[in-house]
Parts: structure tokens; sequence; C-alpha cells
């Protein structure tokens, strides 16, 4: 039995689908949160090097878990079954706040040139880059929204970004040793560093208090709940107004439709793995790039037989992330002073305008690597066990320094998610099929900025750098995005510029999915930015769509 | 309470062994192991790799870490894939020394132990021998597996009194609720 019917469903509550509740709660629509995971407690912020978001050997901290098997392709072409904590499954956590819960929570705005890739740079073989159907403009005031409800602390942006009409409602946290070091050494070399801006508390915001600097910090929980993600933001705010009701361990399963090809809601395992049908006006997908995908491709009805928003082959393509790329460097002296959360210096001299290639990427310090990462960092020709190797750990593991950057990956129609067709899950859906690779442009861009990394490390004292390069790996992961494409062509797109499914008028998708291309940054603020424009889209038409 | 933590690793395998023995626990090789997944001889073996992949200096290592007991209990929980790797890889180890110097893995000398793992990691050991699994998948994944025993944290069963933490310089437990930037704080 169905039901009572509802204004909006939000499938996931993470960047997208936390904030897209909230403006619609706020608006007075009545709202249900699905959220497959479940709402982390204090219980859950421990703080365990080899199971966690980011290091997940015995296991992901904050999911998904193993009932959510996915198939990746091997480059011998057969399918894989592939468990969560697997470099190839793509993971992104399932909890109330996604990865937002857990993430090292940089508050990148795109610039004004990531919006325009195509007109910036033209064609490219065998890449479906292109230009985004909105432009810098149209989001900036929601950057400035998402950087003070969510919350971001950190300084003025550099020349090579337009600067905000508002700054930061928070300053950044104060210097620490590694961070003085790349600063008077960028600055030597004419480069224009500056703080990263972070969902960080620096200081007392919103109610709760500042980071306390421990060295736990990108893929764990905050202990003292200064990371601010949508679980203790937005999703808060929006099931305080009455309008909310938020259900965790909950699965969709597909989005229904009906003969005129509306959506009526969506079928759902609830906790108790019982089916239910969700009847709603409108629905909004927020699944994150991967399973908003595989949530359309499962969606199949007459009217939509290889999946809802499909019809010109589009959905589930374009998978991208970043090509992550930087360089190690060792110091003689000690250049670690185990302030957290490490990565808090970067420069945006290398995000465009590099000679001969598309794109760039910016280059930050790294978080706190801890001790299980170090051992696997060590420099090429050093042995990997024995002596040498421990010696190398107890010798460098204070002084050394890492910068890396995400490279603005080229969109390659053929990386891809389908849904695989044998595979199923725990609750008997068709699981997530992943095939593709880098597009090698990708790897050729990492190369330059991985020279740039070792030139700063250099410049800053090291007495021996080396480059850390990605592979052509299909991308994906945290950062993954780009499988319903944003754009005004039915025929080459997903969604519409309001993120409406071409198809269905009543359909909306509010995460990284949609976006174009990538940026060289972390895209997460752009996803909150995103997220409430589409909200407030939604809440001003919902009544005529 | 901590009594147990004086005793070598030798000491405490015997002593567990008896406990085993007198509670009649025993394994397929008929003897008795004081181990959830590892028989008594292959936790010989593997405590020998790890004594050579994080050998002991002036700090101690992963043997003395208990990087055998961090791996055990995974043996049992998210490394349960990896059973039959170890169960067949830490066998074959223990036949090609005996095969090369008539001897078991871990009698050998330090030199010869390191000289079949390199072959192990090269994947240049007799094929006769390694017939069901690839020395070279074995030593990455028991490399992986030692440096998380190691490095990593010790509520896993590894990284005793968290040692390698100490000997990189680590603080425990880290001064915290610091807001200001403070040399004398590290």
């Amino acid at each position: 039995m169905p039901l009572k019917k509802l204004n909006a469903v939000v499938v996931g509550a993470g960047a997208g689908g936390g904030v897209v509740a909230k403006e619609l709660a706020c608006a007075g629509m009545s709202v249900v949160l699905l959220e497959r995971g479940k709402w982390h407690t204090a219980f859950d912020c421990r703080k365990d090097d080899l199971r966690n978001q980011r290091t997940s050997f015995l296991g992901c901290g904050f999911g998904p878990d193993e009932r959510n098997p996915r198939v990746a392709i091997s480059d011998d072409g057969r399918p894989r079954v592939i468990k969560p904590n697997h470099w190839a499954y793509s993971n992104n956590a399932a909890c109330v706040g996604g990865g937002t819960f857990s993430y090292g929570a940089m508050a990148w705005r795109f610039m004004p040139q990531d919006f325009r890739m195509r007109s910036t740079y033209g064609t490219v073989e065998a890449s479906t880059l292109d230009d985004w159907p909105i432009s810098y403009e149209d989001l900036e005031p929601y950057y400035e929204k998402a950087e003070w409800e969510i919350g971001v602390s950190g300084g003025a942006e550099p020349p090579q970004k337009p600067p905000r009409k508002k700054p930061l409602p928070m300053p950044p946290l104060p210097d620490s040793k590694e961070h003085v070091l790349l600063g008077a050494a960028a600055k030597r070399l004419g480069l224009h560093p500056f703080h990263i801006p972070m969902l960080r508390n620096s200081v007392p915001y919103n109610g709760r208090g500042g980071c306390m600097r421990c060295r736990w910090c990108v893929g764990f929980a905050c202990e003292v709940d200064a990371k601010n993600g949508t679980h203790n933001t937005v999703i808060p705010r929006a099931l305080a107004t009455g309008n909310c009701e938020l259900r965790t361990n909950c699965v969709v399963k597909e989005v229904l439709t009906n003969g005129k090809g509306r959506a009526t809601g969506v079928a759902y395992f609830d906790q108790h793995n019982h089916l239910r049908e969700q009847p709603a006006d409108v629905v909004v997908i927020a699944g994150s790039a991967v399973e908003s995908a595989r949530l359309l491709l499962n969606s199949r009805s007459l009217l939509f037989p290889n999946g809802i928003g499909n019809r010109y082959d589009w959905v589930g393509r374009n998978l991208q992330g970043h090509a992550y790329t930087g360089a190690m460097g060792l110091f003689n002296f000690e250049v670690f002073d185990d302030l957290g959360p490490g990565a808090s210096i970067a420069i945006c001299d290398y995000n465009h305008g590099n000679p001969g290639l598309v794109g760039g990427a910016l280059l930050c310090n790294e978080f706190i690597r801890l001790p299980i990462h170090f051992a696997g960092m060590s420099p090429p020709g050093l042995p990997r066990w024995g002596n040498e190797h421990k010696d190398y750990m107890r010798k460098y593991y204070r002084r050394s320094s890492v910068v890396m950057g995400p490279v603005q990956e080229l969109p390659v129609f053929e990386a891809r998610v389908q849904v695989d067709p044998t595979m199923r899950d725990f609750w008997g859906i068709p699981v997530a099929r992943l095939s593709g690779h880098r597009h090698p442009s990708d790897i050729v861009t990492a190369k330059y900025i991985a020279d740039k990394a070792e030139r700063w490390l250099k410049e800053a004292g090291a007495i021996r750098t080396w480059p850390r390069l990605p592979g052509s790996e299909l991308s994906g992961g945290q950062h993954q995005a780009g499988t319903c494409r944003m754009g005004n062509d039915p025929q080459t797109s997903v969604v519409d510029r309001n993120c409406r499914v071409h198809d269905v008028e009543n359909l909306f998708i509010a995460d990284g999915s949609v976006h174009v291309t990538n940026g060289g940054f972390n895209p997460v603020l752009t996803i909150m930015a995103n997220a409430y424009r589409v909200g407030e889209h939604i809440a001003q038409n919902w009544k005529s769509v | 309470m901590s009594w147990y933590k004086n005793l070598t690793r030798r000491e405490f395998i015997e002593l567990a062994a008896a406990a085993a023995a007198a509670s009649g626990m025993t394994t397929c090789s008929g003897s008795p192991t004081p181990w959830r997944f590892l028989r008594l001889c292959e936790a010989r073996v593997l405590a020998a790799i790890c004594g050579q992949l994080v050998p002991p200096d002036q700090d101690p290592g992963a043997e003395w870490a208990q990087a055998v007991n961090f791996i055990d209990i995974q043996l049992c929980g998210p490394f349960a894939d990896a059973q039959d790797l170890y169960r067949d890889g830490l066998g074959y180890t223990d036949a090609t020394a005996r095969s090369w110097f008539g001897k078991r893995f871990a009698e050998l000398d330090g030199k010869q132990q390191v000289e079949i793992l390199d072959a192990t990691e090269r994947g240049t050991v007799s094929k006769n021998i390694w017939e069901t699994v690839d020395s070279r998948q074995f030593f990455e994944t028991v490399l992986s597996h030692t440096m998380q025993g190691f490095y990593g944290d010790p509520r896993h069963g590894g990284n005793r009194a968290r040692v390698s933490w100490k000997m990189v310089g680590l603080a425990y437990p880290q001064v915290r609720g610091r807001l200001k930037y403070d040399p004398r704080a590290t």
C-alpha cells in the first residue's frame, strides 16, 4: 500500500540532497528525505586509521556496506565483482551527510572558465568536452549562500579567481610550519599562495565549536563537530521546520512513472527491507554520480524502456572525478608540526592558461599523512621493506611534505556507469557496472602539474623530490561526477539548466552527476551551490511542473 | 594484568600452545595452535616473514609488534578472502626454504630468508612448489598486511604499545584542543 502522498521525495542525504531538502522544507513543502545509510553518532567518530572513508583496508567507516557490490570491467574485458572498500569501487560514503560527513572539507568555487571549457579550449578529440548551460555568474549567489549557511573558513580568493562579493564568515586557521614554509617559497617563485577555503569552523560558528587541529581529518568524522557537512547544518534545519522527515536505511529501487511520463514517486526498501511506495509531486535524485545514474537506468517502463531520461543513451556517460597529481619532498629538517588538518595552503596559478594543455589543477599541501599512509610513499628506488624502508620511515616521517592537486578531467563518453545484466545487490536490484578509462590528455596535464609541484617543494628546501602521478584507470571516487549531464540539447544531455530531466517534467537531479565538467577543484561546494539553485527553482515552480 | 607483555614471542606461543593443548584445541595439521586461523607452523613462517619485512633494529620490528596477531584476527574478518592465499603461500614459503636450504623458513638465517622473500616478490620461485598461488600476489598481500599490522591502529591487534608511532615521532595521545599555533605543543 502506498504511503501518504507528499510534495517532494529527495533520494540521498548527501551534499546535494541535504541542501535541496532544506530549501524545499523551508519553503513549506512536505518532504521526505531517503538515505540508504545511517545517521552516525558520536560513537562512530573513533579515529581508526585502518577503517575509515579514506583508508579502508578493514572496511569503509561510513558505508556503503557489503550488501552493495558493484561490477568493474577489467582491462582484459572481464567483469569483476567489487566490494565497497576496493579502489575500483568508486566509493562515496553512504550515510546522513554522505561524503560531507567525513570529507576533507575543501570549499572551492570553480573558476568562470571551468563553466566554459569548450569555448575556452575548443573541441578535443575523444572527449565530450562542452560548456555548462549556466555560468559562474549564475551560480555565484548560491556559492555565497553555501559559504554562509554551511560555514566556510578561509581568506580572500587569489588573483586568478573573481573576488567574493562578501567575504567568508570565518578566518582561516592559524598557519602551520609547513604552511609558512610553502607560502614563502611560492612567493619567491612569483606564485600567489592563499589559504584553502574550508567547510570547517576555525572559530565557533552556527552553534558549534572550532577545529581542535587533530591529525585525523579527511576520511574521519569530526569528534568535536567542527567540520561542516549537510548532516550538522542544513539537514537538522530541514527537520526543524517540521516539514521534512528523514528516513534512514532506505534503499531506493526505482523512480515510478505514470502513463503520461510523469514521475509519481519512488519505490524503496525500508529499514526492515520491506518494499514501500512513496508518492510525491516532485522527485529529486541526489545519490551521487554512480548511484543516481544507476537509479535512472533501473527505472524502466513502457515509456522509458532503457531507463528514465535515457532516450539518447547519455545516462551514465562521462563518468569523471579527478586525476590527482603532485609530488613528495623530503627535507633535512622537521616540517611536520602535527597541526591538523594539514592541508592549508594552495595556488591557482596552474588551473588555466598552461601552454598547450586543456585545463589544469590547483595545487595545495596534503592532509596529514598517518604512518600507515607514509609507509606506502617511499621514493623510487628505495626498497619497500626491510631495514632501509624502516630507516626511511623513522628519518623522514616528520621531514616530508606532499603537494597535490586535482587535474580537471576531460569527459570521455565511454567512461560510464551501466547496470549489470546479472549481478544484483542484497535487495535484488541490478548493481552498477563501471567501465572505461581516463582521457590520455589528463595524464599529460598531470605530468606538467607534478613538475610544478616538485619545483615548489624544491624552492621550499626539499633535498629530494619525486612526482606522484595518476594512471589511466577509470576515474570517479569521492569526486565522482558527470553521468547525468546538464545541457540545453536533450540529445546530448540528461537534464536541463534547472537540472530537470529532459523527458520528465517533475524529476530533478541535484548532485555531481549534472556537472558537465568537474573543475580543477574538489567539487563539493559547487554541488551544494547548485543544489541551492535547484532547490530554489523547485520551491518556486513546483506547483506548475 | 599486563604480565604477558614481558614474554618473548617464543615463550608466548609455547605458553599459548600449552594452553590450547590443555583445552583440547587442535587444527587440521594436527598440532595444537593458539591462533584463530593460522596453524602453529604457519604462524612461525609468517612471524619470520614479518621479522624481515620490518626487522628489529634500535626499534622493535613487526614480529614484536604482533603483526601476526593482527593478520590472524583479520583473516577471520575483513581478510577472510585471503585465507587460501595464506594457507598455500605460507606452506610454499616453507617448502621453498626446505628445497633451497634444507631447513624450515623460520630456522634460516636472515640472509637466506631475505633471499627467498626477494624471489617471492619477483616471482622467480619454483612453479613446481608455488602451484596454486602467484608468489608475487602472496608477497604483496603479506607486505600490505604486515605494514598495517605494524603502522596501523593498535586496536586491531598489531602495533603493540604503539611502537611504530613512537618510532616515527608521533606523540600519543596527541595534545588536543589547540586553537593557536604553539611549537611547545608538539
